[in-house]
């Protein structure tokens, strides 16, 4: 069967990784008959109703999914392909109660126009009374038209199609998950719906372990709560966990908020290139946005320069265990930090769990930073949220099970690693992190 | 924190990490909170087979647990024991330490546990 997804006008690179992950996820066996990054509707094919909605019940891209009825260039067209394709379905909604309603994409029509276009449908033997709310069933025109098509008066949509409708999405759980009604939030926090995508494209599902090295204020662990997985997470940073003074607001406090205890796992301050994680398979997924360090270089735990501050290290070696010691920290490269989370997650993931990160580059090709490799990681999938001068990637990858991955691309790699670090001798955060660089020459060549 | 993050967690020192003694973290003057938490059976065997048996004998012991098997039930087995479903499910998901300490049996650091959020980060000399 035939059925229309109604997307989303937005991060467009996000709807289809999206409607795939779920698809895996649910097994539902979807086929992609027709997409484009410039059209909200999109053509694919399942096995059935029940599939369609199970594939949509998570979604935060999609709106909605219809029962393709037919699709057409010009209105006649429409009519001879429904007139052909669909009168067997015709007498399950005989008597149901229905409506039909109107969606045009970058179109308008008068109320006139409109209700001619409802009208020409009539030939569909529907005795069912008309209602406009809670009908039976609802039928959609979608429409799809070229671009400006008000200001240059354009008179035809490209295409048009007819959908009855099977279900919506879980688009709403977007306004539950808002920032701005969030208790407690920093500039760093993820916004709901990016949370919530990289939630389902990762597969946070009921019964999984999920855990973000870079937690801040945790809105990955509360998407993937959401869905119902365990969250875990930690930071180098404890304040921005622990919330500051205000005691009521803080990383648990945002579990409480959204009745997500039961899924809380736990939190820690740690540094990631020095964690108490052991190297075990124990998460069904990674998450996490690391640090860009363009406000503060990143940093690890550590000196700088060890030889100059003799006195820092004895003050560790005497008084790291009270309660208000604060270790020192370095700067550290951006690159390496990227390659860290990678080994983190090839060691942590079991087979198949997924690592999804997010990761800033310049949009010029000449200095757009690569997408890291690691042979137990096979990329799933990459998605491209759009600034001005810069982009930032979502990267999904999955845990390859080791019957999969090549043992001498594996030694290559760690032998590359280790060499990478005795070499890297930059020190300052500038040297450290192409793209800071980049960032504060917004982005011109190097000279 | 859960208790199932113990299982999960071992001393912060990469010297630490080869002794076979850092790991479990020994709590010690742990505070529990018990929240009442919807059993998922599925979550607990879908956990199974990633925990270290032995550690989380010793963790129950040590909070004060009754005792546990001394070999891992099979996947068929814990799905057969609905009393070894529940106490499992009490012990790691719904028993949490809120304050205290997790001490490292091999440097002996103390890694404290403040509002259930517990501190990891490590002085220079140790990194
Ligand atoms: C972009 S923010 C992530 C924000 C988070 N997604 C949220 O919703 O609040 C990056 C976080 O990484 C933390 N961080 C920086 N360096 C780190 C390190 N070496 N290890 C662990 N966390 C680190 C910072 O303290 C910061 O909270």
């Amino acid at each position: 069967m035939d059925f229309v997804i109604k997307f989303a006008s937005e991060h467009e690179s996000f709807r289809l990784p999206e409607i795939e992950a779920l698809a895996v996820l649910e097994g539902v066996n979807l086929k992609v008959k027709e997409y484009s990054s410039e059209s909200p509707f999109c053509v694919v094919q399942l096995p059935s109703v029940e599939d369609a909605k199970k594939l949509l019940r998570r979604s935060v891209m999609a709106h909605s999914i219809h029962e393709l009825w037919g699709t057409g260039a010009t209105l006649e067209a429409l009519h001879e392909a429904i007139k052909s394709q669909t009168p067997h379905l015709w007498p399950q909604y005989k008597e149901t109660s229905f409506k039909f309603v109107v969606d045009s994409y970058q179109g308008a029509h008068s109320n006139e126009e409109r209700l001619a276009l409802i009208n020409s449908f009539s030939y569909l033997p529907f005795d069912g009374p008309i209602r406009m709310s809670k009908p039976d069933n609802t039928f959609t025109v979608f429409e799809l038209w070229p671009f400006n098509s008000v200001p240059l008066k354009i008179e035809h949509p490209d295409s048009i199609r007819l959908g009855r409708f099977v279900a919506t999405s879980a688009r709403d759980i977007i306004h539950k998950y808002d920032l701005k009604k969030r208790k407690y939030i920093s500039t760093t926090s993820m916004d709901a719906e990016l949370s919530l995508v990289t939630a389902n494209i990762a597969h946070a599902a009921p019964g999984k372990l999920f855990y973000d090295p870079f937690v801040g204020t945790g809105s990955f662990p509360i998407a993937c709560a959401h869905f119902g997985a365990i969250g875990w997470g930690s930071d180098i940073d404890g304040r921005s966990m622990r919330g500051e003074g205000n005691k009521k607001k803080n990383l648990p406090s945002n579990f409480a908020q959204y009745g997500l205890k039961p899924q809380l796992g736990g939190f820690f301050s740690a540094d990631l290139t020095n964690t108490p994680i052991r190297r075990r398979r124990i998460w069904d997924g990674v998450v996490c946005d690391p640090p860009y360090g363009v406000r503060e270089g990143l940093k690890v735990l550590g000196l700088k320069n060890p030889e100059n501050a003799t006195w820092l290290i004895e003050l560790g070696v005497n008084e790291w265990q009270s309660p208000d010691y604060v270790p020192p920290k370095k700067p550290y490269s951006f690159l390496t930090m990227l390659d860290d989370i990678l080994a983190f997650a090839s060691d942590t993931l079991v087979d198949n769990g997924r690592l999804s990160f997010w990761m800033p580059t310049a949009n010029d090709e000449e200095q757009e930073i690569p997408v890291p490799a690691h042979p137990c990681l096979e990329v799933v999938v990459v998605c491209v949220q759009v600034f001005n001068k810069w982009s930032r990637r979502l990267i999904t990858y999955r845990r390859l099970p080791d019957s999969q991955v090549s043992k001498s691309d594996l030694e290559a790699h760690e032998k590359q690693r280790a060499e990478a670090a005795a070499a890297n001798t930059g020190t300052t955060a500038d040297d450290l992190n192409p793209f800071r660089r980049g960032y504060f020459r917004k982005f011109e060549a190097e000279s | 924190m859960k208790v199932l993050s113990l299982n999960f967690l071992t001393c912060a020192v990469k010297a630490c990490k080869s002794s076979s003694d850092s790991y479990p973290l020994h709590p010690q003057d742990a505070e529990l909170v018990q929240d009442e938490i919807e059993l998922n059976p599925d979550m607990l065997i879908n956990v199974l087979p990633r925990l270290d048996w032995t550690a989380l004998r010793t963790t129950s012991s040590e909070l004060g647990f009754p005792a546990l098997p001394e070999q891992a039930p099979t996947a068929e087995e814990l799905q057969a024991d609905e009393k070894m479903i529940r106490d499992l499910h009490h012990l790691l998901l719904e028993t949490q330490i809120s304050e205290g300490k997790l001490v490292c049996a091999n440097c002996g650091h103390q890694y404290a546990v403040k509002e259930g959020i517990a501190n990891f980060l490590l002085p220079s000399h140790l990194v």
